[in-house]
């Protein structure tokens, strides 16, 4: 089955990436990443900018909204994603349990969506 | 003869529900899809029998009419191929290689799967009484304080997710197994738990959970016979379930463990138990089960008069803590302690447990009750006694807390 790797971290996780302690955050994330191209499970992925980068689009009518800042101001943020095909559930959340922000956030683990038969 | 197939359908439903229901789902990755296409397969089974006869190996025919079933279903679904192909394989090896044998026992990999983390919490100990024993929605909905209906509709989730997420039907990996068999422990301690809850009998629904859940916990016993938790499970709730019945008198009055009447226990329960404690103790790695059995052991061989150091199951229980540190062995030890360290130490630990998590925990309010009363201080006793029997839920307790709040004293203001 493929699922999608979502890697979530805190505030102080994405802080990580720019204060002092920046080379341990990306030695750690470089390893982990080099382990899963490594053992052939990887459909794609890539990490994401931090969420102050992001922008949201409505569309409501014809008005398009656009808003500042990630979809949802919640204390975890998309940090990055994974496709990864493997066997079945346990398989992903062991993957899941390697990634470095599994300890300061945390992994959502979802099936991809096989598309529904044509009729 | 329509009434002998009708019999040994029945029979083989119930010897082997849970058996066929693991072989089918484990190989279809789905219980829903497993569940119906067996009920299809029973149903042809009282369609056919009589006409053509029962078959010499009924449940080698279930198995076969299953996977047709499944099969069919799949190519309207129209699953991706690859998956459709490995389930007819993996189902045509099953019945190749065991047309003559028994059957492999797959239910283990039935119950990990129903006890998955990934499953919300409280459904798990229901999916397993429903897909492993092979028990009815409406008689398990009762013991879950809900009605059939609502189970159903969260069972059905469940189901749903297990095959959506592709939850395995597998014995966890070595490193992980301690923690998810855990949980199938867990479940099963936590069913018996609420059969035990409703000893009054006031939900006639739930009676019977109690032997289920024995039944699971000797499931999990030969199903796993190198670990030791499991064992330590079904000695503890053998030691438990061997004085059920001394837990009320003839009137229905409840009886603390101190009361008892020793001649209504199941003495060779609590003979098995013991047995079974001392195999755990074979491979030495401990854990919470063998512990709270321990100490059970240990309280039914003091009423039977053997001799047992207070100091001894303090012990037992600052082992169980290390491992487990939940309020109910807490308010165990603190009972022990005051054998050991007398009323005054008891009751500066009872002080000591965090006010919040105890607010509403009867145990705590009935220990401290049962320590005020034997200090001396029948106003806070009384107080205590009431206050424990108005968050009691089980008529007798109540009446026995309520009658002891009376025997204290008045209540101060």
């Amino acid at each position: 089955m493929q699922y999608m790797l979502m890697f979530y971290d805190s505030a102080d996780g994405f802080a990580c990436r720019t204060d002092e302690r920046a080379p341990a955050y990306f030695a750690g994330w470089n390893a982990y990443v080099q382990a899963l191209v490594q053992s052939g499970v990887v459909r794609g992925g890539n990490g994401l900018a931090s969420p102050d980068s992001a922008t949201v689009l409505r569309l409501r009518g014809t008005e398009r909204e656009i808003h500042d800042g990630p979809f949802a101001d919640t204390k975890e943020q998309l940090g990055g994603y994974f496709i990864v095909e493997v066997e079945h559930l346990d398989a992903a959340l062991a993957w899941a349990a390697r990634a470095p922000c599994a300890g300061t956030g945390g992994v959502e683990v979802r099936p991809v969506m096989n598309p529904p038969a044509q009729a | 003869m329509p009434d002998r197939t009708r019999l040994t359908v029945e029979q083989v439903a119930r010897a082997s529900y849970g058996r066929l229901l693991a072989l089918v789902a484990a190989r279809a990755r789905d219980v829903a899809a497993a569940e119906d296409a067996l009920s299809e397969a029973f149903a042809a089974a009282l369609a056919t029998w009589p006409a053509r006869g029962i078959p010499a190996q009924p449940e080698a025919w279930l198995l076969t009419v299953s996977r047709r079933q499944l099969i069919d279903v799949q190519r309207h679904r129209a699953v991706q191929d690859a998956a459709r192909a490995s389930f007819a394989v993996l189902f045509d090896e099953l019945l190749e290689t065991t047309s003559e044998a028994r059957f492999p026992d797959e239910r283990l990999r039935l119950l990990f799967a129903c006890a998955h983390p990934a499953l919300e919490r409280g459904i798990r100990t229901a999916l397993m009484l429903q897909c492993v024993l092979g028990l009815e929605v409406a008689r398990i909905a009762g013991a879950f304080l809900t009605t059939p209906a609502a189970l159903g509709q969260r069972l059905v989730r469940a189901k749903r997710k297990i095959r959506a997420a592709g939850i395995p039907f597998d014995v966890p990996a070595a490193d992980e197994l301690p923690v998810r068999l855990d949980d199938v422990l867990d479940g099963i301690y936590a069913a018996y738990g609420t059969g035990w809850d409703d000893a009054d009998g006031a939900d006639a629904r739930s009676a019977g959970l109690t032997a289920e859940a024995i039944e699971l916990a000797e499931a999990v016993v030969v199903l796993l016979p190198q670990a030791a938790e499991p064992r330590g499970l079904l000695a503890l709730l053998l030691f438990c379930d061997a004085r059920a019945v001394a837990r009320r008198d003839a009137a229905g009055a409840y009886v603390p463990l101190s009361r008892q009447d020793t001649r209504r226990w199941q003495l060779a329960q609590i003979a098995r138990a013991d047995a079974l404690l001392i195999e755990a103790a074979q491979p030495a790695t401990l854990g919470p089960f063998q512990l709270e059995a321990a100490i059970q052991s240990a309280h039914c061989h003091a009423r039977l008069g053997a001799t047992v150091p207070a100091s001894a199951v303090l012990t037992l229980y600052d082992g169980l803590l290390a491992l487990r540190p939940r309020l109910g062995a807490m308010l165990g030890r603190i009972s022990v302690l005051a054998e050991v360290a007398g009323n005054a130490a008891a009751l500066d630990a009872l002080a000591a447990l965090p006010a919040l998590r105890v607010a509403e925990y009867q145990p705590y309010w009935a220990l401290r009750a049962h320590l005020l009363e034997r200090a001396g201080e029948r106003a806070g006793a009384a107080t205590a006694y009431t206050r424990a029997a108005a968050l009691a839920t089980e008529r007798a307790v109540r009446e026995f807390l309520l009658a002891r709040a009376a025997h204290g004293g008045p209540e101060q203001a």
